[in-house]
């Protein structure tokens, strides 16, 4: 038994041991790992994650028990002093003794921290481990507790690691500074122009950024107060953060005198091999051409290549050009890089597309010739990173007009892109688990998978980032395609049918219920994807409210209310078009002061009542009955507002009545289930106050009538609305909405709002003319009739619920006694209530 | 927070001590759930009418500490009974507590016993 010795147990260290155990020829080795952290190896990748919801367990790569299910060893709180290679032995700290056939240095790097006067002071900290950041917290909780206003935290250097780490200290509530020597932020990866967009995105944000200064001092007694650039040029501030960069652990190294480079980092041939061909160096200590790689993919092909050694497979060595492409999500920016980003002249040009008003930059670099993609830059929206990255690793064709790439293709239609199917299969697709084309085609023609989920569980793609889950999803369609064998979308595993399927089956059938569809249709017991979207389908044929099938509903239209974060549930009363009298007000006002409720204005235009308990709800409802309210339907995949700007009523620039026309039309679609939630937005002249082109209908007056705009949303990906039909009266604005909703709701899938259903839609806006306006389907009446049938059929969910005798079972935390739950725990802010903080 | 996940321990009907008992059939939503409480304890029940099952787990889910479980969805996966949290859609098998999304999560169940229509709960009562 061969005895391999782990020194190192981070990402790359268990990456080793990961694949180590899963390589077939692996008999007759026993590996043992060390780690000089206390807990087993967690994803260093997204440590940010841990301020969240400081949960260490979430980020663990694998709980001990992995390690002991395959005969690992785990040693961690114990680091490694000395090697000594004649007696081929480690030294623990603990002075214990381990002797190893094979050694493999994974101890990665540490952050570097510039010799500044004062660095050593308390609130300097490093941003590398899960300890790091609990001691950041404790000194943040302390400076809480002590200081009144505004706390400043700066961050020392504006790198991939520093705007991490700027996020995170924006998250805990302080005022973010972020202080980079170079003349602009993240110097290598980004060429000036898109650090700029950067740059002002990320100030937008609230983070402040000082370029250019290289700090002299840091100010304070025994704490921080300050950094000090020149003598005039200061900021205070009461934390500091250093994230200048990192230093190979290259320290046992010298213990055993193995080559280093002159800058630290081990040297290692292309089998991963120090000078001492039984010592292996991976991951962010091994210094590899010259070069030492900061991103966790080449250290898991390192880690790939040493095993591959040490098991006797010696043709499988390291590639000499190592990808450094990275996409990442900075502070909720896309940022991405990829190939050559800076581009030398002799080599090509630059073609660059920069929108200041949306913070987006682009940049390709191509060959002289036009052919060939080297490289380039995404800032703002990187959707289009994963086809660029997959063109320049495999020098796909690009387009004769290279500008198409950035610009889109002019042409009617289509894509400047080729399909998936045009990539070689040695392409790497998922680069983090290192998973090629051909890897995911196999596991489908020869592995016997069938779809997303058994390619997942087979090759492990799109498990470290995600990234690649589209084209992976594109793969596997194509692959299925061309085998013949039908690619159907399905809701679930229940049922073998789609949304537009089920609705129609439904309908014809005269289905009564959710039992029943199940029966005729479906198999199982059900679950929470096609439970919801059946009650919605339900809704949309009879318009009954969720008070007929309960047990159907998502937990939010279970109890007619919005649930929190705590397990409690907020109230929205609606409030068409934002429109509310001085009376009505107080009514809102006094409730939430009766039941302490935490009230705040949202963004439709209306007020959300926080913190009720479940059988405060009916309560809560019979008041605001009373009073003249009714469900604002806040919780359903429903319509939720259209909202208005003040119009010609009041405003000098008005050109028709938006608060009348929008009242008129929520009015009209209140309680109107659809497969995603809607919104609208009515606006009384082209400056667009009411936001109406960010929903999923839009009016805006404009001479002589209504501009309807369709199929915009904001939220994560916003889309503008598109131009539907201009210069219509009211009648015809009814008309088509009707049209347009009604035949939404009939064909899109479960969870799909209108802007992707649109993208999805077979000839996209100018087919929905065609349908809406022109009626080319022949079906505009059955749609505006069914329509009006919806319309006529409207009632109020929450007083029908509290008209239902059994309504009190439903709406009490216990069946069996009288109690509340007594777990919740609010705490004051700023004179209102909130839930205690997850712990 | 640990303090209040650990006096939810899986309990098997071989192991019970006190048959508690909850209710009426009648006082539980069909092929959805309801809280109950039990000394300290808030338990989820679940009623699958369908196949005339019924499951009872710990009320609170281990991912962010808040007593939710029972106003979850439940259904099956691959003919696993289970339940989906509403705050995250975390699903827990109602067969033996464990995460099905492949995380460490794990939740704990307890025995469901009906008899003449009333609804009992098996605990070990060790506390």
């Amino acid at each position: 038994m061969k005895k391999i010795l782990v020194v190192g147990n981070g990402m790359v260290g268990f990456k080793f041991c990961e694949k180590f155990v899963e390589h077939q020829d692996n008999k007759g080795f026993k590996i043992m790992v060390f780690g000089e952290e206390p807990r087993p190896a967690y994803d260093r990748v997204h440590l940010s994650a841990f301020f969240e919801d400081q949960d260490a367990k979430a980020l663990e790569m694998a709980p001990r028990e992995w390690y002991e299910e395959h005969n690992i060893e785990l040693i961690t709180d114990e680091r490694i002093t000395a090697i000594h290679r004649s007696s081929k032995k480690i030294t623990t700290t603990k002075d214990l003794h381990y002797k190893y056939d094979y050694l493999v240095l994974a101890t990665g790097s540490a952050p570097f921290v510039p010799n500044i006067p004062g660095i050593e002071k308390r609130g300097v900290f490093v941003y590398r481990t899960i300890e790091d950041l609990e001691a950041i917290l404790a000194f943040a909780k302390d400076l809480r507790s002590e200081q009144k206003g505004e706390i400043k935290a700066a961050v020392l250097g504006g790198g991939l690691l520093g705007l991490e780490a700027a996020k995170a200290v924006l998250d805990m509530g302080f005022e973010p500074h972020v202080v980079e020597f170079a003349s602009k932020l993240m110097p290598r990866q980004l060429d000036t122009r898109a650090s700029k967009v950067l740059q002002e995105k990320i100030e937008s944000l609230g983070i402040h950024v000082h370029l250019s200064k290289a700090t002299n001092r840091i100010m304070g007694e025994d704490a921080i107060t300050g950094m000090e650039f020149g003598e005039y040029d200061k900021i205070d501030v009461d934390m500091l953060v250093v994230s200048a960069g990192i230093r190979p652990r290259d320290e046992l190294a010298r213990t055993c005198s193995l080559e280093m480079g002159t800058r630290g980092g081990i040297i290692v041939n292309n089998k991963m091999q120090t000078k001492d061909p039984e010592i292996y160096a991976i991951g962010e200590v091994a210094l590899y051409n010259n070069m030492i790689y900061g991103l966790v993919a080449p250290g898991y092909d390192m880690a790939e290549v040493a095993i591959n050694q040490i098991l006797g497979n010696r043709e499988i060595v390291m590639k000499d050009d190592i990808d450094m492409s990275t996409k990442l999500k900075l502070i909720g920016v896309d940022v991405a890089s990829y190939g050559e980003p800076f581009m030398p002249v002799e080599k090509g040009y630059s073609i660059i597309y920069e929108n200041k008003t949306k913070n987006l930059y682009k940049r390709i670099n191509v060959s002289h010739d036009g052919k060939t993609l080297l490289g380039g830059i995404l800032v703002g929206d990187a959707s289009d990173y994963n086809m660029f990255h997959q063109i320049y690793l495999n020098g796909l064709p690009i387009p004769e007009d290279a500008e198409e790439l950035i610009l889109g293709s002019r042409g009617e239609g289509g894509s400047s892109f080729g399909s998936v199917a045009d990539i070689p299969d040695a392409a790497q697709v998922c680069s983090c688990e290192s998973v090629t084309k051909g890897d995911i085609c196999c596991s489908i023609t020869d592995g016997g998978c069938t779809n997303l989920g058994d390619v997942i569980s087979k090759t492990k793609a799109t498990t470290g980032c995600g990234g690649c889950k589209p084209m992976v999803v594109d793969l596997i369609n194509e692959t299925l395609k061309s085998l013949g064998k039908e690619v159907k979308e399905t809701l679930c595993e229940h049922f073998s049918f789609n949304r537009q399927e089920l609705y129609d089956l439904i309908k014809i059938n005269k289905v009564k219920d959710y039992d029943e569809a199940i029966n005729l249709f479906g198999e199982g017991d059900g679950c929470e994807v096609c439970k919801p979207a059946l009650a919605s389908i339900f809704a949309t044929i009879t318009m009954e409210t969720p008070n007929r099938q309960v047990g159907i509903q998502d937990t939010n239209d279970r109890f007619l209310a919005n649930i929190q974060r705590n397990g409690t549930y907020s109230v929205v009363p609606r409030i068409a078009g934002g429109e509310i009298t001085p009376d009505k007000l107080i009514v809102i006002g006094e409730v939430a002061k009766k039941y302490d409720l935490y009230t705040k204005i949202t963004g439709g235009q209306r007020i959300d009542l926080f913190g009720a308990q479940l059988n405060q709800l009916p309560l809560i409802w019979k008041e605001l009955i009373d009073a003249g309210f009714e469900s604002g339907h806040a919780y359903g995949k429903s319509l939720r507002t259209v909202k208005s700007c003040v119009g010609s009523t009041w405003c000098r620039y008005g050109m028709h009545e938006s608060v009348t026309f929008a009242i008129d039309i929520e009015n009209r679609y209140k309680g109107l289930r659809s497969p995603h939630k809607l919104k609208g937005g009515v606006s009384g002249c082209i400056r667009e106050c009411a936001e109406a082109r960010g929903k999923d209908f839009g009016l805006i007056a404009v001479e002589g009538g209504w501009n309807l705009y369709v199929c915009g949303n904001g939220g994560a990906t916003p889309k503008h609305a598109q131009l539907l039909a201009e210069q219509l009266d009211e009648a015809t604005v009814i008309k088509y909405l009707d049209r347009f909703l009604m035949y939404y709701i009939r064909t899109a899938g479960p969870l799909v709002r209108t802007a992707p259903w649109l993208e999805k839609l077979d000839g996209g806006i100018d087919y929905l003319k065609k349908i809406v306006i022109e009626d080319t389907l022949g079906i505009a009446e059955e749609l505006e009739l069914e329509m009006q049938g919806l319309v006529n059929k409207y009632e109020c969910e929450w007083k029908q619920a509290i008209e239902d005798p059994n309504m009190s079972k439903r709406f009490k935390h216990f069946v069996n006694v009288d109690d509340t739950d007594d777990n919740l725990v609010f705490v004051p802010m700023r004179d209102q209530k909130m839930p205690k903080a997850w712990s | 927070m640990q303090e209040l996940l650990s006096q939810y321990e899986t309990v098997k009907e071989t192991q019970v001590k006190v048959w508690f008992k909850v209710g009426l059939e009648s006082d539980f939503p069909e092929n959805s759930g309801a809280c109950i409480k039990y000394k300290t304890k808030q338990i989820a029940v679940y009623n699958f009418k369908r196949k005339a099952k019924w499951y009872a787990c710990q009320n609170l889910c281990p991912h962010k500490m808040e007593m939710v479980l029972s106003l979850g969805m439940i259904g099956d996966k691959d003919g696993i009974p289970k339940v989906a949290c509403p705050l995250h859609k975390k699903n827990f098998s109602l067969e033996d507590g464990s995460n099905l999304n492949g995380d460490d999560l794990k939740i704990a169940t307890y025995p469901v016993k009906i008899e003449n229509g009333i609804v009992y709960i098996g605990f070990t009562d060790k506390n």
